[in-house]
């Protein structure tokens, strides 16, 4: 059961052929079986036994919603009522959420079963998932290796067949690069398509929620019913909501893909390079048309990036201040020190120092040199996006310069851990959606394709993604010891 | 551009956050290196750029002047550290 697709697994409740509460137990087991992978922060066990349970008496009444019985996780990001909500910080060790984030509402509205909250960077912090206050999780293709970050738990979960479908999110390339370093399918959608509500902020302008799955049609599943305005979002975009899963076999002839020269440049790791180029071949028989060009702006989104997200990050992280919620020091001497000793004992350091260049580029007399300065390079970056799009409908190449690095390898550096990302940022800094999709191996390690649309084209990418798993089958392939 | 020790002790002050005094040089050493890396936008022509401050360039909507929420105060004050009365207890500000 833990192989199938959403998709097989809807029509095995529909019919009868197995149960929620089967299915949610199959999946608990695996999980216990699996603790090494450090994937899960909380296990819902219960719960998700009482939610399987009302499933199965929905199914039996002919009420099912989209995705009622079928088990879920959630990135311990998304605020689930009565249930920890960590955010992978020692700060939020003792919250539990007296509400529901809007995403969480809505897969429980579905009717899906959600099987635990899973681990992640320290309040979305990192591409390794080596900043969790509970510690790094394993990635299932390398148990020395990171799953990359900071939705690890999540792409390990989905790969290692832990989970059939998880939620990620993706503030500079969380959902992607973890995606590709596991070899499963993550979309980050249009900012302002998934609520944030109830997503613990991190950098407001840059955040969004989305699927992590193993195809692009179980993606579309998920993100069919993630997606959607939310008058509690402010930044919630109101429009109306395709439907996912009726285009994914259109046919691709005709279509326009660009390459940036500056994707391939020389960081990218050769033998990447090469699935890539594979994948890209790969269009050309499905009759896409493919053509080179140049964003020379994509460079300045690793530097754009390391203000803005620090900017917001600092002001956002502001709140935890040990009075109303989360982590309080012992015997604070004053005010001061209750504010100082809370936060310097609960946040690890990766956080810390992203405060504190956040809090450097917004203090007085920096905030135009940093913060606007970057704002406007933003737009430079946006502009040129707009620019490709002009000429082609999506644009392609890869998620990271490599395959998933050794755990501790990038640990001492910071710089070099950010520059792993060089890829996936500029994504955010515009707004739009894009995917990861498995291309392959270099030895026995993921790489991930990413696909870039323009605004509100999930439909397009999905198809796109769901054609090229129909004639490859490396979204199918599965890590050693978890058959 | 390289921060220096009191300059690392002087923005954790700003942003109320404890640091170990021995790793202070280690941050200093570390923003020094991101602020490096963002001088690169210095020599980015932006004179006649706006800043973009949504993807989208949504405005903030407005909603209707009504109530939504309903008190949920207890609910709310059983997270926090220490309460009191209904009242969020923190250390004697005022002498």
């Amino acid at each position: 059961m833990h192989n199938k697709s959403i998709a097989e697994l809807r029509r095995g409740l529909h019919s009868g052929e197995y149960s929620s509460q089967e299915l949610t137990r199959v999946f608990l087991d695996r999980m216990q079986r699996h603790q090494a992978l450090n994937c899960y922060i909380t296990v819902t066990e219960e719960q998700a036994l009482e939610a399987a349970a009302r499933a199965d008496a929905q199914l039996a009444g002919g009420k099912a919603g989209a995705l009622t019985g079928i088990p879920i996780a959630q990135k311990d990001i998304f605020c689930s009522k009565g249930v920890k909500t960590s955010c992978g910080s020692k700060m939020l060790d003792n919250f539990i959420s007296p509400y529901d984030a809007t995403v969480v509402e809505k897969f429980h509205d579905a009717g899906a079963v959600l099987l635990g909250k899973l681990n992640m960077d320290e309040f979305a912090m990192g591409s390794s998932n080596e900043t969790s206050h509970y510690g790094p999780v394993r990635n299932p293709w390398d148990a020395d290796a990171v799953p990359g970050g900071s939705s690890g738990g999540s792409a390990a979960a989905v790969a290692a067949r832990l989970a059939p479908g998880a939620t990620g999110t993706d503030t500079g390339g969380s959902i992607r690069q973890p995606a590709a370093f596991c070899g499963i399918t993550g979309m980050k959608p249009t900012y302002g398509r998934v609520s944030r509500y109830g997503m613990i902020a991190f950098a407001s302008s840059l955040d969004q929620g989305g699927p992590m799955a193993r195809s692009a049609e179980d993606a579309a599943l998920l993100l069919q019913v993630m997606a959607g305005f939310d008058a509690k979002d402010s930044t919630s975009v109101d429009r109306p909501l395709p439907d996912y899963t009726a285009g994914l076999n259109e046919d691709l002839r005709g279509l326009k893909i660009g390459l940036p020269r500056e994707f391939f440049g020389a960081g990218l790791n050769s033998e990447v390079a090469a699935r890539i180029e594979a994948a890209v071949d790969e269009y050309r028989k499905l009759g896409a048309e493919v053509r080179e060009l140049s964003m020379p702006s994509l460079q300045l989104s690793v530097p754009v990036y390391y203000v803005i997200a620090p900017a917001e990050c600092s002001a956002n992280l502001s709140r935890y201040d040990g009075v109303r919620y989360g982590y309080r020091c012992a015997e604070p001497a004053d005010l001061t020190d209750l504010y100082t000793r809370s936060r310097g004992e609960a946040f690890g350091s990766e956080v810390k120092r992203r405060i504190l260049i956040g809090t450097y580029a917004l203090s007085a007399g920096y905030y135009d040199a940093y913060y606007l300065k970057a704002q406007k390079v933003r737009r430079l970056i946006s502009e040129e996006f707009q620019r490709a799009f002009a000429e082609v409908d999506v644009l392609m190449g890869p998620v990271t310069p490599t395959t998933a690095f050794g755990i501790g390898e990038k640990t001492a550096d910071p710089i070099e851990m950010y520059l792993s990302d060089i890829y996936t940022i500029a994504v955010n800094l515009a707004g739009l959606p894009a995917m990861s999709i498995p291309a392959g191996f270099v030895g026995d390690k993921p790489v991930g394709l990413q696909i870039i649309g323009d605004y509100f084209t999930e439909a397009k990418l999905l198809n796109i993604a769901h054609r090229y798993q129909q004639v490859t089958d490396w979204h199918g392939r599965i890590p050693q010891g978890f058959e | 551009m390289s921060l220096t020790s009191e300059q690392v002790n002087k923005i954790a002050h700003l942003a109320r956050l404890g640091i170990d005094a021995s790793d202070v040089d280690a941050y200093a050493r570390d923003l020094s290196g991101i602020l490096d890396l963002v001088a690169q936008l210095d020599a980015q022509q932006t004179d006649q750029v706006l800043p973009m401050a949504h993807p989208l360039d949504q405005a903030q909507r407005l909603r209707a002047d009504v109530v939504t929420e309903e008190d949920q105060r207890e609910l709310f004050q059983a997270l926090a550290p220490q309460v009191e009365e209904g009242l969020y207890l923190v250390p004697k500000v005022i002498e």
